[in-house]
This record gives C-alpha cells, structure tokens and sequence, in this order.
C-alpha cells in the first residue's frame, strides 16, 4: 500500500519533495549537543512529570535549560533531566514480538542493580 | 504481515489511540510528520524575527516586557515541536540544514516586512489568531508527542492573540496617527493571514489522506472561512476595515462571504520570491553559523569536565 | 531635600543600568547560538526590564510626591511631570541617563556578552545585598526581588566564561579577547556616585568581594586579568560613549515621533 502525498499539511508550509523526510535519519551528529529529557515536580507531594526535552552540552546546562525552557511560567519547584539515550523503554503492544523483545529491558540485565559492597557472587 | 499492520495501525487511529513513537506506523505517515512538524517548528523560529525587529521599539516599558516574553514564547514553541519531531528519528540539526538550505519550508507569512509598531498588535491579532485556528485542531493530532507539543503551545499561545488585540484596541482610541498606523496595518496582513490556511480545498486533493490518519481534521477553507467569521466581528470592535470590498454576511450560508485571494502572490513568496524571504533565512543561517564555536566549546568543555571525572573516580 | 534628589537620582541610576543592560541583551533573541540558550538570554533581559520597571516606577513615585524644588536633570531640562515609569524611560536624554558604561557597549560575541554580564551582575551581587538594609523599605524589596534573579545571572554567565576559557582554543582567545575589551569599564562598577549616599552602601568592600569572586572563575578558566588598569568612567554622572546615543534613538523613536500618545 502506497500514498502520494503531495498535500500542504498544515497551513500554507509549501510541499517540496526533498523535505526533512527524505535524508537518512539514523547519521549521528557529533557536534550536536545531547539531548536530554525534562521532568518536573510541580509542586511538593507530586511525581515528577515529563515535560518534554532539550538539547544541553552537560548536565548542569540541562537543568539551567530547563528552568528557562520549560519553567518560564512557574510550573515547578523541582527539575530532573536525564540523557535521552539512557532511558530504556518498555515495547508497545502489538508489535511486540518483532522488536528484539531483550534491548529494551535493561532491568532483566544483572549489572543494572547497584548492589551494596558486601553482597558478592548474587 | 506489513498489510495487518497497516490495519491495526488504522484501526487505532479510528478509535482516537494516540500513535507513540515506537508504535509500528506507516513509513509515510513518519514521513509525513516529521515534514509537518519540523515545519511547524520552522515557522515558529522564523516567526521570532519579524517580532524580534520590534522589541528595541517598543513604545513603552509595559509593552517592551510583553513582546520579549512573546517572542521568547515562540523560541520555546520551536523547541517543543523540534523536540517532537526528534522523537521521530531526526535530529535538530538535520532539521536546521533543512531549513538552511532552502529544502524545508515555514510559514509564508513570515516572509512579510513589519514596518510600523501597529504590526505586532495585527501579528498577534491575526496571524496569531490564524494559527490558533490551525493550531487547536492538532492538540488532538493523532502523533502523540505532537499532541502534546500542541497542547502546551495553545496554552501559551493564548495570551499572544489578547495582547495583540489589546494594542490595536489602544491606538483605535489613540491619536489620528495611530488609528491610520493601525488600518495600514491590517491591510497589508489580511490577505496573507488569510493565505496562511493554505490553497483552496480543491486544489488539494490529498487532504484525505492527512484526515484520515488524522494529523489534520479541518480542511483548509473550512479554517479560514471560520477565521474570516470571527475577524470580520472583531475588526467592529476596534472600528476598523478590512480591505476587502466583496466581505459581506451571507445569512444563507451564515457566513461571511468574502474576496478572491491572490494566489499568484502566495505562490512567490512560498518559492522565495516574498519581501523578506532572503532577510529571514540569512539571519537565522547567520545566529547558527555564528554561534558555531560557542556549541562546539561548550561541548569541548563538558568532555573534558567529565574526563576529568572519569579519572579521579 | 538633599537627600531626596540623592536618592531619585540613585533609583535612576539603578533603573538605567537595568534599562540598558536589558536593552542589549535583548538584542540576542531571536540571533542566540542554540535555541535554548536564546531562551535563557532573552529571559535574563526580561529581568533586566523587569527591574528597571521597580525602580522606574519608585523614582516616579517619590519624584511626584516630592516635585518641588527637585531639578534632578543635568542638563537643566525638567523632566516631564508627572513621571511616570516611560517618561523616566523614554523622554530623558543621553546626558540624563546615568547608566554604567559597561551596560551600553555593544553585545560583541557570545564571549564579550556573557562575559559582561558576569562581570555587572557579579557586582549587582553585592550592590543589592547592601540594599537590603536600605532605610527605604520600598528600595530594599526591590533589592530582595532582584537578588533571586540576579544570583541566578550570576551562576548562568560564570558557567559561560568557564565554558568558553576552558572550551577550545579558538573560544578561550575569545573570551581573554573580551576581557582585554570590557575590563576598562569595570573600574567605574566601584566608583561611587556622589548622589548614592544611603548608609548601607559601601563600595571598596563591594570591589573586594568582587575582585575575589572574579579571580577565582578566570583563575579556574585558565583566563588573565590585563595588567593594565585605565578605567573609563562617567557614565553614572551622565558622561556615555557614543553608542547610548543610539540605544535611545531606537528605543525612544516611537515615545518622540508621537508625542503624547497612550500604547
């Protein structure tokens, strides 16, 4: 099954061929900074929410990224941010057993428990 | 197998389960997407210039406050939607080049000059308001991190359209000057805001595909005949026109009939040939190539702090 | 009486610097080197107007309710009464602002601009701290207002210079490059004006704190003070460079073309 899409989606954003779809997307960018992902408590008592993500050249950027970026109108009284590339994600419903059903389970990994110093050979 | 996909994919969509990024979707549909939403973002970037032109000008401290926190609204609207459109798998400078070069698009309203200060009260009066209108539709987009995206943007967008609404209500009580300042202004961006919903339905005949996977639920002349309803009140309100001389209620169709656009003009500015198109894409080729050494030193900088973490642990 | 011109002017003062100063860093947004930190510049300008609108606000407040006997230009033009935060903002002359050098020169590269504003808010630091025991409890809860912000200027603009004189090669020559052009304008950061004659001001131990807090980033950095110690001055008295006159001619355009017109 194939579409022809030659539609101007939203607006009046003129349709061009070569648009941002069309290069390869997996290239990596090593002068780009990484990208991190946000979460924020927005107020005490709750969980920390994700709020969305952000490019930061290290961790201590990310967080003063965040409060510029996504606290702009007070939303919150804590931020966390976390390398994208660390999050693992669980594997969505039915596709499920196409996806090599191990990458995305990090906590089934030994080495992902920190284990106090004394508790050898578990 | 690919065709039972495409079936449970559809399926989802039809009963309003947001697609997440790594849900199995049709190549198209990614493709689709990201061309959207990175344009999206474009547009939200390069729509920071003609504004950003103003802030130095704002006549008053009130007023001065009011444009930088806009502007800076749609530096964070650009960054949301990038950020949505990386869950895809493309990286923001990949999208950046994009743009850069001249391959990837954004709103052909931003290619207008902002000449007087009555600009940014008709900016955020109707281009604005015309984007709101695209806008609402798609926190219901079916990409949910574009939904997403979406919704928080709506939420800021609000206050963009009141403020703008909120100075021409000023200078239409204002000084002879300023009420001709402002009629200037609206009629050089009524017809562009109008052009901002897109060519005519019928000459769109792959609308269907879009609305069906429901990234876009409204086709274009039903937007911008909504737009035309509700601004052909409000410009009563401030005791101005707009410049068209067919605008007249229909009360059998209960709407607002209205002119011809010029879409001869549409088509040049969307191939380039627009007032600012060059002005536009220079100075934002001229912020990322300037600021080129200040990336690449901040990232230097954090691998040597974390090497020199490295070691000491 | 004495007194209160003092203090109207030392608002002005304040209010200038914060005007100006957010006026240039302004002038980033839309142009910032990433996204992210177009956002972070542009909401420190948006401090910088934030708290020249306090201060603003406060001098027009006195200058009201005292009118009287208050010639508090230099030029010996009146200043439009009543004032209001915009006429002390937009219908004042270059030699009528009494702004600190150091805020009108040009923004430069991301190296001279997050530079300057580590080296000013550095000393704002310690400014708005002696305020808080300003015997003008209004002038002392703007202080406190501004401290939370400018606390947070402080840690994003040494981050900067840290980031840049430690970075690459071609970002730390940037940065000493900075330095050799704005250090001339940091001497007049401890000049005392003779209008800021509240109590609870004390300058040379201002310039102490300071020269300890900026040694210690620039030793970090790997960066060096000139040994070259001219200081050029007079801003606070009135006496700008070139490039204020342009700030206003831009700012204000709008203020002189329509007199008397509400926006």
């Amino acid at each position: 099954m194939s579409f022809q899409i030659n539609k101007l989606y939203y607006g009046d954003y003129g349709e061009s061929k070569n648009g941002a779809a069309d290069i390869s997307t997996n290239q990596t960018n090593t002068a780009e900074w990484p990208l991190w992902e946000v979460f924020i408590r927005s107020k005490q008592g709750l969980d920390h929410k994700h709020a969305g993500s952000l490019h930061a050249a290290d961790a201590a950027m990310a967080i003063e990224n965040a409060r510029d970026v996504y606290t702009r109108r007070m939303e919150g009284v804590s931020l966390w941010v976390v390398e994208s590339k660390h999050i693992h994600a669980s594997n969505p419903d039915e596709a499920g057993s196409l996806y090599d059903p191990a990458h995305d389970k990090a906590y089934r990994h030994p080495t992902f428990y920190n284990l106090p110093e004394e508790v050898k050979y578990m | 197998m690919e065709q039972a996909f495409e079936q449970i994919f559809q399926d989802k969509i039809d009963r309003e389960v947001r697609i997440e990024p790594k849900d199995w979707m049709p190549e198209k549909y990614r493709q689709t997407l990201i061309r959207q939403i990175s344009q999206h973002a474009h547009s939200e970037i390069i729509g920071m210039l003609p504004e950003g032109n103003w802030i130095t000008r704002a006549p008053s401290l009130r007023r001065k406050a009011i444009l930088i926190a806009k502007v800076q609204d749609e530096a964070g609207h650009g960054l949301y939607l990038y950020s949505a459109a990386e869950t895809l798998g493309i990286s923001r400078d990949q999208m950046y080049d994009q743009l850069h070069t001249g391959k990837a698009k954004y709103s052909s309203i931003f290619n207008y000059p902002s000449l007087s200060w009555a600009d940014m009260g008709v900016v955020g009066w109707l281009v604005d308001g015309a984007a709101i209108m695209n806008q609402v539709p798609l926190c219901r987009s079916s990409f949910g991190p574009y939904a997403r995206a979406m919704v928080r943007v709506c939420k800021e967008e609000s206050f963009h359209q009141r403020q703008g609404f909120e100075i021409l209500y000023v200078l239409s009580k204002g000084t002879e000057a300023q009420r001709k300042m402002a009629q200037d202004a609206i009629n050089r961006w009524w017809w562009p805001s109008l052009m901002m919903f897109g060519p005519k339905d019928d000459e769109s005949p792959n609308t269907i595909q879009s609305m069906k996977w429901k990234i876009k639920r409204f086709s274009n002349d039903e937007l911008r005949q909504k737009f035309v309803d509700v601004c052909a009140e409000q410009v009563k309100v401030l005791g101005f026109t707009l410049p068209d001389k067919d605008l007249k209620w229909n009360e059998e169709r209960g709407h607002y009939d209205f002119g011809p656009i010029n879409w001869d003009e549409f088509w040049q500015v969307v191939q380039g040939n627009g007032p600012c198109n060059k002005e536009r894409l220079d100075a934002r080729k001229k912020a990322w190539e300037e600021g080129a050494w200040v990336r690449d030193a901040a990232l230097a900088y954090a691998n040597k702090k974390a090497k020199q973490k490295q070691a000491a642990a | 009486m004495a007194t209160m011109k003092n203090e109207i002017d030392f608002l002005l003062h304040l209010a200038d610097n914060a005007l100006i100063i957010g006026h240039r860093n302004s002038e980033w947004c839309g142009h910032g080197p990433i996204l992210e930190q177009d956002i972070a510049i542009t909401n420190i300008a948006l401090d910088y107007i934030g708290q020249a609108r306090n201060f603003y606000q406060h001098a027009a407040e006195l200058i009201n309710r005292h009118p009287i006997g208050i010639d508090i230009t230099q030029t010996g033009n009146d200043i439009v009464l009543p004032a209001t935060e915009d006429s002390l903002a937009y219908l004042r002359d270059v030699r009528e602002f009494k702004n600190l050098l150091i805020t009108e020169i040009p923004n430069g590269d991301w190296a001279h601009t997050t530079l300057r504003l580590f080296l000013l808010s550095e000393f704002e630091m310690q400014l708005f701290t002696h305020l808080l025991q300003h015997p003008d409890a209004q002038v002392a809860a703007i202080a406190e207002k501004s401290i939370k912000e400018v606390s947070y200027h402080v840690k994003w603009s040494q981050d900067w210079v840290l980031r840049l004189g430690d970075g690459t090669e071609e970002s730390k020559q940037r940065m000493q490059a900075a330095i050799e052009a704005i250090w001339a304008y940091t001497g007049e950061l401890f000049i005392q004006p003779e209008y800021a004659t509240a109590a609870c001001l004390n300058y040379a131990a201002i310039q102490d704190v300071w020269n300890k807090k900026v040694s210690a980033v620039f030793e970090e950095a790997g960066l060096n003070i000139p040994s070259k110690t001219f200081i050029q001055k007079g801003g606070a008295e009135g006496m700008h460079t070139e490039h204020l006159g342009y700030i206003l001619a831009e700012m204000q355009y709008l203020q002189r073309a329509y007199p008397n017109s509400e926006w």
